[in-house]
């Protein structure tokens, strides 16, 4: 039946010159994979927090559907389009307490899902601890000053600035 | 009719009707002895198609290269031994039917992936088991054992039927992407045996399990892309069992 021999010529064998690095005594050393889990690794750390992290990103998903695609509704689509955003717009929108928590809610929720889901990237991602480590300081640093500023705005937005 | 048709060539001319025809498998080659490099070695063999993938594999060691190195134990899909990649997927060896991968293309076999490769189709799969471990895969239970057998209705076992059917062989953690790039994540094999006690009537420890579930790499990391599915060869629903044990999570604390 197997009157064939290999095809490919051999290709660890032959491939390889006599003057391997490596032989029985001396092996080359093996590829293992990024964090590989062992008796010690990982630690517990007893907490709720990846499962509060999960429900929230269902939980805002639905609510970021309405608040977004009403946002874009009325700033595009209605009265004229895009053409009427200007600060005569926004100042007129801001006066009103609703849009006031319609746009604060909308910009927490959107970051906060946002930052969660890019930590979770990162997770899944990062090989070396240090990269996911500076990964992550970076996406908290920017996520906690786009909301604070954001926020900022909000509260303190002068329809009469000079 | 038909009978007459068949014993005829049953008859005479069978030797020219060969049911063997010619396959290449493609290999992936890694002895660390030889090379630190990893290649592609094609092997031809003369197999007949209803043959499996394992058949060919013991043709290639046993009368092509004796070097050939993989891990069989049953051979009949029981004790999980012989999960590799075929085709770009994984599967058993031994449960692959040449006939039913497109036996005119090369068959390309590879160790499966996220474990340490030893040789060739030879993978370490001590982390694997380390997370197999780190769920308590055993029956815990308080108070004084009774005289006899622990009863359990039959609508209680089905309850988690589906997951003792879990064979071990890896072939779901190793197609997890999250598994592949993060070690430390159990796994789906590991959750799929979780849920087998943690949904058994007479475990007692179910709160601690799903303790070690809620924790930073359990089931959170799942990101359902149901590769484990399809993987399994034992036909085990893993994401939708993963999916249960979240559930189970989330109700226990709301």
């Amino acid at each position: 039946m197997s009157a064939e021999s290999p095809t490919a010529a051999g290709a660890v064998s032959d491939a390889v010159p006599q003057t391997s690095l490596y032989d029985v005594d001396n092996p080359a050393p093996v590829i293992e994979p990024p964090r590989k889990r062992t008796k010690k690794t990982p630690k517990t750390t007893r907490t709720n927090f990846e499962l509060y992290g999960w429900l929230f990103m269902r939980l805002s998903g639905i609510l970021l559907v309405v608040l977004v695609l009403g946002h874009l509704l009325i700033q595009l689509v209605l009265d004229g389009g895009v053409t009427k955003v200007g600060f005569a717009f926004v100042a007129g929108r801001w006066a009103s307490p609703f849009w006031q928590a319609w746009d604060l809610i909308m910009l927490w929720l959107a970051m906060l899902h946002g930052a969660n889901g890019l930590r979770t990237v990162i997770n899944d991602y990062a090989e070396r601890d240090t990269t996911r480590f500076w990964l992550k300081m970076l996406l908290y640093t920017a996520t906690v000053f786009t909301v604070l500023l954001g926020t900022l705005v909000i509260f303190t937005f002068d329809p009469n600035i000079r | 009719m038909s009978t007459a048709t068949l014993d005829k060539p049953g008859s005479g001319s069978q030797q020219d009707a060969s049911p063997y025809i010619t396959v290449v498998f493609r290999i992936r080659r890694f002895n660390p002895e030889v090379s630190d490099e990893a290649t592609w070695q094609d092997f031809q063999v003369e197999i007949d198609p209803k043959e499996r993938v394992l058949d060919g594999l013991h043709k290639i060691k046993w009368d092509l290269d004796g070097s050939l190195t993989f891990r069989r134990s049953c051979a009949h899909g029981i004790c999980g031994s012989d999960a590799m990649r075929i085709n770009g997927k994984n599967r058993l060896a031994c449960k692959t039917l040449i006939k039913d991968i497109n036996p005119h293309k090369p068959i390309t076999v590879e160790p499966i992936k996220g474990l340490t490769v030893l040789k060739d189709l030879v993978v370490d799969m001590d982390p694997f088991f380390q997370a197999y471990r780190d769920v308590m895969p055993f029956l815990i239970t308080k108070g004084n054992e009774p005289t006899r057998e622990r009863l359990q209705s039959a609508e209680d076992r089905e309850r988690f039927d589906d997951t003792t059917k879990c064979i071990l062989c890896a072939a779901c953690t190793s197609s997890c992407p999250v598994f592949w790039n993060d070690g430390q994540y159990f796994g789906p094999a590991a959750i799929v045996n979780a849920h087998r006690f943690i949904f058994d009537s007479r475990d007692e420890a179910g709160e601690q399990r799903l303790e070690i579930l809620n924790d930073k790499d359990g089931v959170w990391r799942c990101r359902t892309t149901f590769n484990c599915t399809d993987a399994c060869p034992r036909g085990i629903e893993v994401t939708k069992a993963i999916q249960e044990v979240k559930r189970a999570l989330i109700t226990r604390r709301f």
